[in-house]
């Protein structure tokens, strides 16, 4: 009998869905994105049918797509410090906020007795203000996050994981509420209070409208031209993500994450390198933090809710943890769902049925019983990395459970290894 | 030789420095924190301790919420999310309850009343509480850590559904059957209900105390808390003590839910998130899995809240949660056992 021997493999859950290659996914991503780009960019020109387009337009409007995506880039942060590095965070909103804030001083006329402007984009209306280039504001931005994941990182990551949970909880907290009281912080006022900061410069760039392409100011509803900025944004995110993995940092946060014991006495410098996936995944944070407040064009403090760091929790689980391209998939749908698919299936399912349903009401209840659901049916999933199936798969045990004296649940791909098959009735409760 | 010999003892001298470093800073801020309430002490002392009344009526309900995560903690490791959302559920149950026997003022049948739903929101908080740990946490029991966590904040959503649906999304007021009106002590108004409050808590706290050490099931989660293998070998059915566990925590924020209620006269779909998380920092504060010390750090947080929201030098009460989530990161940076916990070293 021998332990060396490996987990006997089940059956590959999805399947179907399990492409080969390394550029198989990179590429369906593109030409998914492309495709939509092309689909929106003759709906723009009128080429499409009155009817597919009004039902198109319905179902996935390019607004919530663009929101989606920014979901994508926050989840796919999250992702590098709960699926890479295997540490609970449950105020990753505060990367969003923080991000969002410092788009909203940058790109604003909120420093009214400042007059900066650097490649900036100001409206026509307003007169002094920090107005940078929304490139440099989101590299700042970026930057503001990777220092505040230290900060907050740095006295707590020594934690064990469910007190972690809960101090990234207590940050994810005091930031929003810090923004939120912040027209009076010792007298000073930081951030507008409840009003939020806004307007905030649209951007500029590559504008794709029914008038024609070309390089200038975007206006409200250029959503195909923020579509473009999303679109390539997400993809450095995803880049960012794929690429980490592979080194030497991603390997070190798998180690981490799989046994921190093991990984330590491996010689892998525990507080660096989680302090790493903090940095890396606030830098995701804080890049959607500044696309999001371009999107909407305001930073409101009431939007960073602890609901946000849940839906974002429940986007990286339902993906599958760890997977770049699953949790893509999750946050896209979620995103999706949360704000067009509910209240349109409840739109559709009323209409049909004539009744007076609340369809997003149930939010709290999809998004709880998602993350239940999946926790208790398949920890790792729906479009699992393989290695976090095994690591998730594979239950807790010491030695002497391993050999069965475990007599409350069996596990039985180890009852396997340990024994073969033979009559045996012990009590299964 | 001397170069190996100090990079040897570089670490260790690094370790020192940063226990150093990290105890001035404890002390700076413990200090800090005794001045502002020394100053505020003399400045406005009627104040003072008027704050420090409404913060020990807050801080013996949270004392109640914080036992239910600490019992659970102590038991299966397990910070249960949805506990502050049970607590909710509770309020709404007793407040739905309370209206629905057409019970508004301070007579006998109202304070019968109260008897029978404080006993009735114990109930039925103890029996969510178990249906929750049979349906989910049991099965996830022997999963990495992750997973229950994560399955308690899921069931944390699931039960706010619920509460929304059943309370609805705003804020209900309700009428109180506690007796109302206040009594004055050196120019500090003491509310008549927040001794039936005190008096409520200290019997259940008595009757817990005695459950926990005297009784066999007592000796059982004792024992199961400790190893479940060797109480499993023992002879103790693991799984019906670890349930009795989350129908003890249970039944302790139903009696917590009916006197916040009939206390703050308002239920709220959302109200067991801020106070779950209020109750949880208050068993770190004591020290997780510490029964004394969830009392006593409810107690302490409950007056620093009080503190910091009544008197003139303080944050106010617009900074309550910060005051509160930072006094939870201070506990965990500088001291993570707690005032009263034991390091018994992380199991591996």
């Amino acid at each position: 009998m021998s332990f060396a021997e490996p987990i006997p493999r089940e059956r590959k859950p999805g399947g179907r869905f399990r492409l080969r290659g390394r550029f198989t996914w990179p590429l369906a991503f593109t030409a998914a994105a492309v495709l939509v780009f092309i689909y929106y960019y003759l709906d723009t020109l009128g080429y499409i049918f009155p009817g597919v387009s009004d039902t198109i337009r319905e179902w996935v409007p390019l607004g919530s797509i663009n929101e989606a995506l920014i979901w994508t880039m926050a989840a796919l942060g999250l992702n590098i410090v709960v699926g890479y590095a295997g540490l609970l965070d449950l105020g990753f909103v505060a990367f969003w906020a923080i991000g969002g804030y410092v788009a909203g001083w940058l790109m604003s006329d909120f420093f009214s007795m400042l007059n900066i402007n650097i490649l900036g984009n100001p409206a026509p209306f307003i007169k002094g203000g920090i107005h940078l280039n929304f490139w440099v504001v989101l590299v700042a931005g970026a930057a503001v996050c990777a220092l505040f994941g230290v900060i907050i990182g740095a006295p707590t990551l020594r934690l064990r994981s469910d007190y972690l949970a809960l101090v990234t909880l207590g940050f994810g907290e005091i930031i929003p509420q810090i923004f939120h009281n912040g027209d009076d912080v010792g007298g000073v006022n930081i951030s507008n209070g409840t009003k939020g900061i806004q307007p905030i410069d649209s951007l500029q760039g590559l504008v794709v409208n029914a008038e024609g392409i070309g390089f200038h100011t975007m206006g409200p509803f250029d959503y195909l031209s923020r579509y473009i900025v999303f679109v390539i944004l997400t993809a450095i995110v995803i880049f960012m993500s794929l690429r980490l993995r592979v080194g030497r940092l991603g390997r070190a946060w798998l180690a981490i994450r799989e046994d921190e014991l093991a990984a330590s006495a491996m010689g892998v410098p525990l507080m660096r390198t989680k302090l790493a996936a903090y940095a890396v995944g606030a830098v995701a944070g804080g890049i959607a933090g500044v696309a999001f407040a371009s999107h909407v064009a305001a930073v409101l403090p009431d939007r960073f809710q602890f609901s946000i760091s849940i839906i974002l929790l429940a986007m990286v689980v339902l993906g599958g943890m760890g997977n770049v391209w699953g949790v893509m998939l999750g946050a896209l749908v979620l995103a999706w769902f949360n704000s067009t698919g509910l209240p349109q299936i409840g739109n559709s399912f009323n209409d049909t049925f004539g009744t007076h349903v609340n369809f997003p009401s149930y939010s709290f209840l999809i998004f709880g019983g998602t993350l239940v659901l999946m926790m208790l049916f398949r920890r790792e999933g729906l479009l699992p990395e393989s290695r976090t199936r095994l690591v998730l798969r594979e239950p807790e045990r010491t030695d002497m459970e391993a050999l069965g004296s475990d007599m409350e649940e069996q596990s039985p791909e180890l009852d396997q290894i340990a024994a073969p098959p033979v009559a045996d009735d012990r009590s299964r409760s | 030789m001397t170069s190996s010999a100090s990079a040897i003892r570089a670490p260790q001298l690094a370790v020192r420095t940063r226990a150093i470093a990290g105890r001035v800073a404890a002390i700076l801020i413990l200090t800090g924190a005794a001045v502002l309430l020394a100053v505020n002490l003399f400045h406005a002392p009627v104040l003072f301790f008027q704050s420090a009344v409404i913060g020990l009526g807050n801080g013996v309900l949270y004392a109640l919420i914080a036992l239910g995560y600490t019992l659970v903690y102590g038991i299966i490791e397990l910070i249960n999310f949805a506990h502050g959302d049970l607590f909710m559920l509770g309020t709404v149950f007793s407040a739905f309850t309370l209206g629905g026997l057409g019970l508004a003022s301070s007579n006998i049948q109202g304070w019968l009343g109260f008897v029978v739903v404080l006993v009735g929101a114990m109930l039925f908080c103890a029996a969510i509480n178990v249906t929750i740990e049979f349906l989910a946490y049991r099965r996830l029991r022997r999963a990495p850590k992750l997973a229950p966590l994560i399955t308690a904040v899921g069931m944390s959503f699931i039960l706010q559904f619920i509460g929304q649906q059943w309370n609805g999304s705003t804020q209900r007021q309700w009428p109180s059957v506690l007796p109302a009106g206040h009594f004055t002590i050196g120019g500090v108004n003491i509310d008549r209900s927040l001794i039936v409050v005190v008096l409520v808590t200290g019997g259940l706290l008595a009757t817990m105390t005695w459950i926990v050490t005297k009784t066999r099931a007592g000796k059982a989660m004792r024992a199961t808390a400790q190893d479940q293998d060797a109480a499993r070998l023992m002879g103790i059915n693991v799984n019906r003590t670890i349930s009795f566990t989350f129908a003890l925590g249970g039944a302790l924020a139903g009696a917590a839910a009916i006197m916040y209620e009939q206390t703050v006269g308002t239920t709220r779909y959302d109200a067991g998130f801020q106070l779950g998380l209020i109750a949880f920092t208050a068993a770190v504060l004591g020290g997780i899995g510490n029964l004394t010390g969830a009392v006593l750090g409810g107690v302490l947080i409950g007056l620093i809240q009080g503190l910091n929201d009544g008197l003139p030098y303080a944050f106010g009460q617009e900074w309550s949660q910060s005051v509160v989530f930072t006094v939870l990161i201070l506990v965990m940076v500088f001291k993570p056992t707690g005032l009263l916990g034991q390091n018994v070293g992380e199991k591996v």
